[in-house]
């Protein structure tokens, strides 16, 4: 009843083709955006941004990177957390080395510039090798490029431990430095590469990606070109990833090593993926906040149940209920919590007169 | 000669050793299709097992809590796949191999979190009575003859008969020919009557068991502690070299790979500073699949639209 399009015509070609075509999405995206932008700053406290909102914004949009290329384009990847190191470990470097250009958003694209073009050379193998063997061959990536940046000097500026720190950060002029004005930039990427993505999976460059998902070789007999649609897909993928890793470094964690982006953070942002749902921009949103939240939520648990424990047996604990909520989740639904979310607004459409 | 004959066969007897963990996978994946990432927590959980029941009853029963333990890690391994089998498995039958390996990763956290919670997360060690020191082979031959650890010379005879063991029980044994045939074709399987669950229980208490002598061999050489679920992670290279599919893949991958790895990291790593046995293999692995993309002894993949 409340949720239903019933009576909103569509007489023009722009209405039809927009994003959020029901009025009722729309009027939902912006009061989750006018709580993002106009609520969350009266009611936020420092640990609020720092551990939750900060987090959960940026690896959603990694989440979104990595869905891009797993769930639109099929092809499966471990190497996600090297793809941030990447993106990360560039954006260091032009800040370190060209300090003219104090602006972070400049930082930031040129990070993911850089993930992009690694992307597009750890994506070759694709062309040849597919499934699984793809997916340990992205590892590949992973190992060589921990390996880099733990071993090559210039990349982190020859400190002995390999840690880099930055500070005093700036964007066009405003200094970043509060946990507020570190949310509102993030916030501001995230926002605009997310649009980017909706737009990108909705167009021509997206229905490739989604042929050559579907299959491959059908995808070719009718003309896509591999080549071009599974690197572009790489590509694509790892400039968001290698962004999500820039602002990761600079904006949460503000020093850093290669340890940061290790194989567990790539396993972190497939999970998000596969449990938010493959093939949906929503879903990396919703995935990115379960995996945030839960571990969070875990810790808190013993406290308030006023059992004492070690931290040790805590973090022991934490990792059995986190893979027993998996493989829970994995069986209840599959596809996903945008799925979901989907079979919710089904119902929505009807409640509550059912008949 | 000496020494590279030394390096090649400590690499040699190295890749034994992921041989051993690459077998656990290549079971699973050829029975059932799933990429069993979990095999490398089994491994530290059979071995935590081992380690702490040997401990336990040792100072009571002597020599004989050897194989008491043994025979109890067995049935706990055992128990495992049961669980596996039934709580996972059975639950997602017919899902992609995505979702299936999605959820044996999250099988991997839940079995980290459970062994350690259950028999605690310090370093354990287990005793196979060996002795620690080096041995000396050829020493006729060589100069000073070859350095080798008795440890994975043991490690290198327990997989030869394991393989040999597994043959014969893939080859010869009524199970074995089920397993081979639900492996080449689910649906022609069952048609023809083979119980898919319960051949599934079989395969995976079988990667059980070979991950129980995995974990003995790697917990006796490291020291029982959570780095050995990490050996897994080596054991991919090998498995993507010699094919998800092929049981004497995972052992000549595995001989490659270890070889490989430690000539690599003697002769080539000291130009880039080292440390490179972390990706050498992978690097190895990928060249290799470039020019065979099913690897060295998988079955070839047919494709058709």
């Amino acid at each position: 009843m409340l949720y239903r399009e019933t009576g909103q015509f569509k007489t023009t070609y722009e209405s039809d083709q927009r994003i959020f075509r029901i009025v009722q999405d729309r009027w939902i995206i912006l009061a989750i955006l006018a709580a993002a932008l106009v609520v969350v700053p009266f009611v936020a406290t420092p640990y609020l941004y720092t551990e939750i909102l900060i987090p959960f914004l940026i690896l959603s949009l990694a989440a979104v990177g990595l869905n891009i290329l797993v769930g639109y384009c099929g092809q499966v990847s471990l190497g996600t957390g090297a793809f941030m190191a990447v993106g990360a470990y560039a954006a260091y470097n032009l800040w370190l080395r060209v300090p003219e250009i104090n602006n972070l958003i400049v930082v930031f694209l040129f990070g993911g510039l850089m993930a992009a073009a690694v992307g597009i050379v750890f994506g070759l193998p694709s062309l040849r090798i597919k499934g699984f063997y793809l997916a340990v061959a992205t590892l590949a990536a992973q190992f060589f490029l921990d390996w880099v940046f733990a071993r090559v000097g210039w990349f982190t500026n020859y400190t002995a431990s390999g840690s880099v720190a930055v500070g005093d950060l700036s964007v066009f002029g405003m200094p970043i430095a509060t946990p507020e004005e570190r949310y509102f930039l993030i916030l501001g990427m995230v926002i605009f590469l997310t649009i980017v993505a909706l737009n990108l999976v909705r167009g021509q460059i997206g229905r490739t990606w989604m042929a050559i998902r579907d299959m491959d070789i059908a995808a070719e007999i009718i003309g896509i070109r591999p080549l071009l649609v599974k690197l572009s897909a790489f590509a694509v993928s790892s400039f968001m990833i290698g962004v999500a890793g820039a602002m990761w470094g600079f904006l949460r964690l503000g020093s850093w090593e290669p340890l940061a982006f290790d194989i567990n953070r790539s396993f972190q942002i497939l999970f998000m993926v596969i449990i938010g749902g493959l093939g949906s921009i929503l879903g990396s949103f919703l995935g990115a906040a379960f995996i945030v939240l839960t571990p969070i939520l875990l810790n808190q648990i013993p406290g308030w149940l006023g059992i004492p424990m070690s931290t040790a047996l805590i973090s022991h604990i934490e990792f059995m209920v986190f893979g027993a909520m998996i493989v829970f989740f994995l069986i209840v639904e599959p596809h996903g919590l945008a799925r979901m979310w989907a079979v919710f607004k089904e119902k929505l459409r009807l409640w509550p007169f059912p008949y | 000669m000496g020494p590279f004959l030394e390096v090649l066969l400590g690499g040699l007897l190295t890749g034994v050793l992921y041989s051993l963990v690459a077998l656990g996978f290549v079971l699973i994946f050829k029975a059932s299709g799933v990429f069993n990432f979990a095999q490398g927590a089994m491994v530290l959980f059979a071995a935590l097992s081992m380690a702490r029941l040997q401990e336990w009853m040792a100072p009571t029963l002597g020599w004989v809590a050897f194989p008491v333990a043994l025979t109890l890690s067995a049935l706990i391994m055992m128990a495992l796949a049961f669980a596996i089998e039934r709580l996972v498995l059975r639950q997602l039958i017919n899902q992609e191999g995505i979702i299936l390996f999605m959820a044996t990763i999250g099988i991997t956290f839940f079995l980290d979190g459970f062994g350690q919670t259950i028999w605690g997360s310090d370093i354990y060690e287990i005793d196979l009575f060996l002795s620690k020191d080096p041995i000396f082979l050829f020493e006729d031959v060589f100069p000073g003859g070859l350095l080798v650890d008795p440890y994975e010379l043991m490690a290198a005879v327990i997989a030869g008969i394991l393989v040999a063991v597994l043959a014969v029980f893939f080859q010869k044994t009524r199970v074995g020919r089920a397993l081979r045939a639900v492996a080449d074709d689910h649906q022609a399987a069952q048609s023809v009557g083979i119980p898919l669950n319960y051949i599934w229980l079989i395969v995976w208490t079988v990667a059980g068991l070979v991950a129980l002598v995995a974990g003995m061999m790697w917990g006796a050489k490291l020291g029982v502690q959570f780095s050995i679920a990490l050996v897994a992670l080596k054991a991919l290279p090998v498995l993507i070299l010699g094919g998800f599919t092929s049981v004497p893949g995972a052992i000549i991958g595995g001989l490659i790979i270890g070889a490989g790895e430690k000539l690599a990291e003697v002769y080539v790593g000291s130009m880039f500073g080292g440390g490179i046995e972390n990706w050498f293999a992978y690097v190895l692995a990928l060249a290799f699949l470039l020019f065979r993309p099913q690897g060295l002894f998988g079955e070839r993949i047919i494709e058709r639209v």
